[in-house]
C-alpha cells in the first residue's frame, strides 16, 4: 500500500472496517442460530426414507434390520470397543449410525446405535410401511392384512386400499369419541363440580335447607341422565372403533396385530413421489401446529404450548403496558424531579437486571402463596382444601412476568415522554388546558409509539422466559386449555403449558431423548417464530402510530 | 429547543454584561424614565388592558426582570422589541402565566388583568389562560386535523354539539384568514400544511376560544416572507376584536404591525411609547443606538 500507515489510520477506514466487521458477526450468528434451529427441526417432519438390509455382527447372530437412519457419526474404535462391540484390531476409526427402528413393544427400544459397516445389502424397498401410532412410537414393517372383528377382511395387494378405508372411519370415530370425552363430558364435570361447591358454599353459609337440597338433586339428576346417554353413545362409539385392527410382519419377522384406534396415519415414504412427500410434510407439520403431545410430550402436537405462550404474553401486555405507562407518566410528569426521583429511576433500572428466577420465587412467594392463599381464603371457602388462587396459573404467571417487565415499559415510556417537544405542551396549556388534559389529550397519544416500543421490549423478554414460570404456573402437560367453552371462559386459575418449557421437559427430561431431540429443534424454532409474530404485530402497530404522529420528527 | 438556547443566550449575557448594567441605572446624563407620567404620551388616552406593576421575575438567583412598569392598551398592537435575552418573551410569558412551568421561575409585583392581580392565589390559571391565549415562535399544531386543532379549546370547555364546533371552527379560521385555503382538507393532518398556514391554524386555535388578549412570541421568526407578510396582515385585522402583544426580533415588523413599542435590555424596560416616535425620535440613547444598529 503506498498510503502511509499514519494516513490510513486517520482517515478513520480501520474503524468502518472494524464497525462493519462487528456487524457482519452479529449477523451470522443470528442467522447461523436461526438456521441450525430450522435445519434441524423442520427437517424432521419430511418422510424418510425407511431402509432394509441385513446387520452382521462381527460377533455373530445376524439379523433383519428396518428403520430410518437418523444420524451418522465416526467414532474412534476404542470407544465402541469399550462398549462391547467387536472391532478388528487395525481399524482406528469407525463410522456408527442412529438407526430408529420403531416396534417399541416389540423391541424394547426406539433407537439402535449400529457400526455402518456391518450393515449389508441395504434396500428401500416399497411396500415398506410406517405407521404413526397412539402408543408404543411407531411401527416399522410390512402389511399383511386388515381384520374386522378378528376375521381377515382384505390380504396383501387388496389391504393397503382396505386399510385406508378402514382408517378414514376410525380417525372420523376417535373424532367423535374426542369431542364427546373433552367438550361434552368436560362440561358436565364442570358443571357438576360447580354444583359441588354451590352446595358446599350454601352449607357453609347455614342456608342449605331443604328446597336447595331439592334444587342441587334435581340439576345433579338431569346432569347424570345427560351423562349417562353420553356414556352410552360413547360406548357405541367404542365398540366400533374397537373392531378392525392391521396385522403387520415386523422386523424380526413376527406378525404384530394393531387395533386401528391407536393408529394416527400410515404412509409407505419409499413408494412416495416428490409432491407426496412435501403433501405428508406440510401434513405433518399441521399436525404438530395443532395436536396435543402424546407419550410424554415426544410425539404429537404442542398445540396447547402454543396456546399458553401466546396467552400468557397477551395477558402480560394487558397488565403490564397500563402499570408502566401510569408509572411513567408520573415520574416524568408528576414527580418534582430531583434526588428521589433520580433514585427511583436507578431502582426501576436494576430490576430490569434482576435475574428472572428470583420474580419467579417472588411471584410464588407472594402471588401465589399470600395473595392467592387469601383470595381462596376470602371468595372460595366452599372449595377449601383444593386451591383456587392458592395455585400456581396462568393469572399469577402473567402478573410475575408483568412485574419482570415493568422497567423496561416505564424506561421506553419515559423516554417517549422527554422527546414531546415542549411546545406542544405549551400550545396546549396556552388554550387553557389543565396539565391533565394536556397529558391525556395530546402527550399520551404522541408518545404511543414510544409505549408500543416498551411493549415490544417486554415481549420479547417475556415470551421467552421459562425460569420464573416453571414456579408460577406452567406445568408439563396441562389437562386442559385455559380458555374453553364453559362459562367464565377464561380461566385464570388454571395452569398451562409454555413453550419454553416444552422444550425444556422435551429435552432434558424425556426418557427417549433421541426420538425428542428432533422435536427440540422444531420447538425451539416455533417459539422463536411466535415471538417473532407477536414482535412483528407489535412493530406494525407502532409504525401506524409512528405515521401518524410523525411530528416527533420536526 | 429554542427556549432553552435563548434562555442560555440570557444567561450568557446577563453574567457578561451584569456588571456593566449596575452602573447603566445611575448613569447621570440619561436619566431613566420608566415612569410615564412625566412624558406627554398618547398612551395615556388609551384603555388599559393589562397593567405590569413593579414586576421583578428571577429565574433561581438570576433575575430576568427588573421592576418593570407598563401598560397594555386594549385593542391595540404593543410590540417588545430589544436584543436576545432582554426579557421580552419572559415579560409577555408572564402575562399568561406560561413561566409557571419553570420550577424555579419566582415572581415579585402584580400583573393587572381585567382587575385582578393574576398571581393571586384564586385565580383559575387555565381560565386565565383562556383569556390570555398565545402563540409561539415554531408553529406548534397538535398532530392531528386541521379541525380537530381548531376545536381542541373548545372541547376542553365541554363543547362537543357537532353543529357549535363546526360553527366556531370556521369562524376561527376565516377569522385567521385560512378557511379558503382548508375548508377543503378540514380532516386532513395539520402537520401537512406549510409554515406559514401552520402558524395561522395556531393563530385560528388560539382565538377559536374568544381571549381577550393574544400574546404573539415572535410568531414570524420561523416563516418564509410572503408568510410573514400574511400574518401581519391578520395581526391588523385581529386588533379589531383582540389586545395584542407582540414579542418581535424584527424592528420593521414592529414598526409596521404595532401602535406602541417598547423597548427592552437586560430586563429593563427602557422605553416605551407610541411606535411612530419610538422610531423616529427615541428619547434614551440605548433606543437609538439598537433601532440604529449599533448592537442587537
Amino acid at each position: 500500500m503506498s498510503m502511509p500507515l499514519k494516513v490510513w489510520f486517520r482517515k478513520g477506514d480501520p474503524w468502518v472496517w472494524l464497525n462493519a466487521g462487528a456487524v457482519a458477526v452479529c449477523v451470522v450468528m443470528v442467522v447461523g442460530l436461526l438456521g441450525l434451529i430450522a435445519a434441524r427441526g423442520l427437517t424432521h417432519f419430511w418422510p424418510h426414507t425407511i431402509v432394509q438390509g441385513t446387520y452382521e455382527p462381527q460377533e455373530g447372530g445376524s439379523y433383519r434390520l428396518i428403520g430410518e437412519i437418523t444420524e451418522e457419526e465416526w467414532v474412534a474404535a476404542s470407544r465402541v470397543r469399550d462398549a462391547g462391540v467387536e472391532i478388528p484390531e487395525d481399524v482406528k476409526v469407525v463410522k456408527r449410525m442412529l438407526v430408529k427402528i420403531g416396534n417399541r413393544d416389540v423391541t424394547g427400544f426406539d433407537f439402535r446405535w449400529l457400526i455402518a459397516e456391518n450393515l449389508k445389502d441395504v434396500t428401500a424397498p416399497e411396500d415398506l410401511m410406517v405407521i404413526e401410532r397412539r402408543e408404543w412410537g411407531n411401527f416399522y414393517g410390512y402389511l399383511l392384512s386388515v381384520k374386522k372383528d378378528g376375521q381377515v377382511i382384505a390380504r396383501g395387494e387388496e389391504a393397503l386400499a382396505a386399510l385406508e378405508e378402514r382408517l378414514d372411519r376410525s380417525l372420523d370415530l376417535f373424532e367423535q369419541i374426542h369431542t364427546i370425552e373433552n367438550s361434552d363430558i368436560g362440561s358436565i364435570n364442570y358443571a357438576q363440580e360447580r354444583l359441588r361447591l354451590q352446595e358446599r358454599s350454601l352449607e357453609l353459609q347455614g342456608k342449605l335447607d331443604a328446597a336447595a337440597q331439592q334444587r342441587l338433586t334435581e340439576e345433579r339428576s338431569a346432569l347424570d341422565a345427560k351423562y349417562q346417554s353420553l356414556k352410552s353413545e360413547l360406548d357405541a362409539l367404542n365398540e366400533q372403533i374397537g373392531s378392525d385392527s392391521l396385522v403387520a410382519e415386523a422386523m424380526g419377522g413376527e406378525e404384530v396385530e394393531i387395533p386401528l384406534k391407536h393408529v394416527v396415519q400410515f404412509k409407505q415414504p419409499n413408494a412416495m413421489s416428490l409432491f407426496q412427500k412435501i403433501g405428508s410434510y406440510c401434513h405433518q407439520f399441521w399436525l404438530f401446529l395443532t395436536d396435543d403431545p402424546r407419550e410424554a410430550n415426544t410425539e404429537g402436537g404442542v398445540f396447547p404450548a402454543i396456546f399458553g405462550t401466546v396467552l400468557m404474553v397477551l395477558l402480560m401486555s394487558v397488565i403490564v403496558t397500563p402499570f408502566g405507562v401510569i408509572a411513567a407518566v408520573y415520574l416524568r410528569e408528576y414527580a418534582k424531579q430531583g434526588p428521589m426521583t433520580r433514585t427511583i429511576r436507578i431502582a426501576v433500572n436494576n430490576l430490569a437486571g434482576v435475574p428472572s428466577i428470583v420474580y419467579g420465587v417472588f411471584g410464588l412467594g407472594f402471588f401465589v402463596y399470600f395473595l392467592g392463599g387469601n383470595i381462596d381464603d376470602w371468595f372460595f371457602p366452599e372449595s377449601a382444601p383444593a386451591p383456587v388462587f392458592g395455585t400456581p396459573g396462568l393469572m399469577w404467571a402473567s402478573i410475575t412476568l408483568a412485574i419482570l417487565t415493568l422497567p423496561v415499559v416505564i424506561v421506553a415510556t419515559e423516554e417517549g415522554l422527554t422527546r414531546i417537544p415542549k411546545s406542544l405542551r405549551e400550545g396546549s396549556l396556552a388554550l387553557g388546558a389543565t396539565k391533565f388534559e394536556t397529558i391525556w389529550k395530546v402527550i399520551l397519544p404522541m408518545s404511543s409509539p414510544a409505549m408500543m416500543t416498551g411493549l415490544i421490549l417486554a415481549i420479547a423478554r417475556a415470551a421467552g422466559e421459562v425460569a420464573p414460570l416453571m414456579l408460577v404456573g406452567v406445568v408439563k402437560l396441562a389437562p386442559s386449555l385455559p380458555l374453553d367453552g364453559n362459562f367464565p371462559y377464561l380461566h385464570l386459575e388454571r395452569k398451562f403449558m409454555h413453550l419454553g418449557f416444552h422444550i425444556y421437559d422435551v429435552g432434558f427430561q424425556s426418557p427417549n431423548v433421541e426420538a425428542a431431540r428432533p422435536l427440540v429443534y422444531a420447538t425451539s424454532f416455533l417459539l422463536v417464530a411466535v415471538i417473532v409474530v407477536l414482535n412483528l404485530t407489535a412493530i406494525l402497530i407502532r409504525n401506524r402510530l409512528r405515521e401518524k404522529y410523525r411530528a416527533l420528527e420536526t | 429547543m429554542m427556549d432553552e438556547f435563548s434562555n442560555e443566550l440570557r444567561e450568557s449575557t446577563m453574567t457578561t454584561e451584569a456588571p456593566s448594567q449596575v452602573p447603566s441605572n445611575t448613569t447621570p446624563q440619561e436619566p431613566k424614565t420608566v415612569d410615564l407620567d412625566h412624558v406627554p404620551n398618547k398612551l395615556d388616552q388609551e384603555d388599559v388592558c393589562l397593567e405590569v406593576k413593579d414586576f421583578n421575575l428571577f429565574y433561581g438567583a438570576k433575575q430576568a426582570l427588573f421592576n418593570v412598569n407598563m401598560k397594555i392598551p386594549k385593542k391595540r398592537v404593543t410590540a417588545f422589541i430589544g436584543p436576545s435575552g432582554c426579557g421580552k418573551s419572559t415579560l409577555l410569558r408572564s402575562m399568561n402565566r406560561m413561566n409557571d412551568l419553570v420550577d424555579v421561575c419566582r415572581t415579585e409585583g402584580e400583573i393587572l388583568f381585567d382587575g385582578g392581580n393574576i398571581f393571586d392565589r384564586r385565580v383559575d390559571v387555565t381560565d386565565l389562560r383562556r383569556r390570555v391565549g398565545m402563540v409561539f415562535q415554531k408553529p406548534n399544531p397538535f398532530p392531528k386535523t386541521i379541525y380537530e386543532n381548531v376545536a381542541y379549546g373548545l372541547r376542553i370547555q365541554g363543547i362537543n354539539k357537532k353543529r357549535v364546533l363546526d360553527e366556531r371552527v370556521e369562524w376561527s379560521l376565516k377569522g385567521a384568514a385560512l378557511w379558503d385555503e382548508v375548508k377543503d382538507r378540514l380532516h386532513e393532518n395539520a402537520l401537512g400544511m406549510s409554515g406559514g398556514q401552520q402558524q395561522r391554524l395556531v393563530i385560528a386555535r388560539t382565538i377559536a376560544v374568544e381571549p381577550e388578549v393574544v400574546l404573539l412570541d415572535e410568531p414570524c421568526s420561523a416563516l418564509d416572507p410572503i408568510s410573514t407578510l400574511k400574518v401581519e396582515e391578520l395581526i391588523n385585522e385581529l386588533k379589531e376584536r383582540y389586545t395584542i402583544v407582540i414579542v418581535t426580533h424584527n424592528m420593521q415588523q414592529a414598526a409596521r404591525v404595532s401602535d406602541y413599542t417598547a423597548f427592552m435590555y437586560l430586563g429593563d424596560l427602557v422605553e416605551y411609547k407610541d411606535t411612530d416616535t419610538l422610531f423616529t425620535n427615541p428619547e434614551q440613547k440605548k433606543t437609538e443606538d439598537y433601532i440604529t444598529g449599533r448592537y442587537g
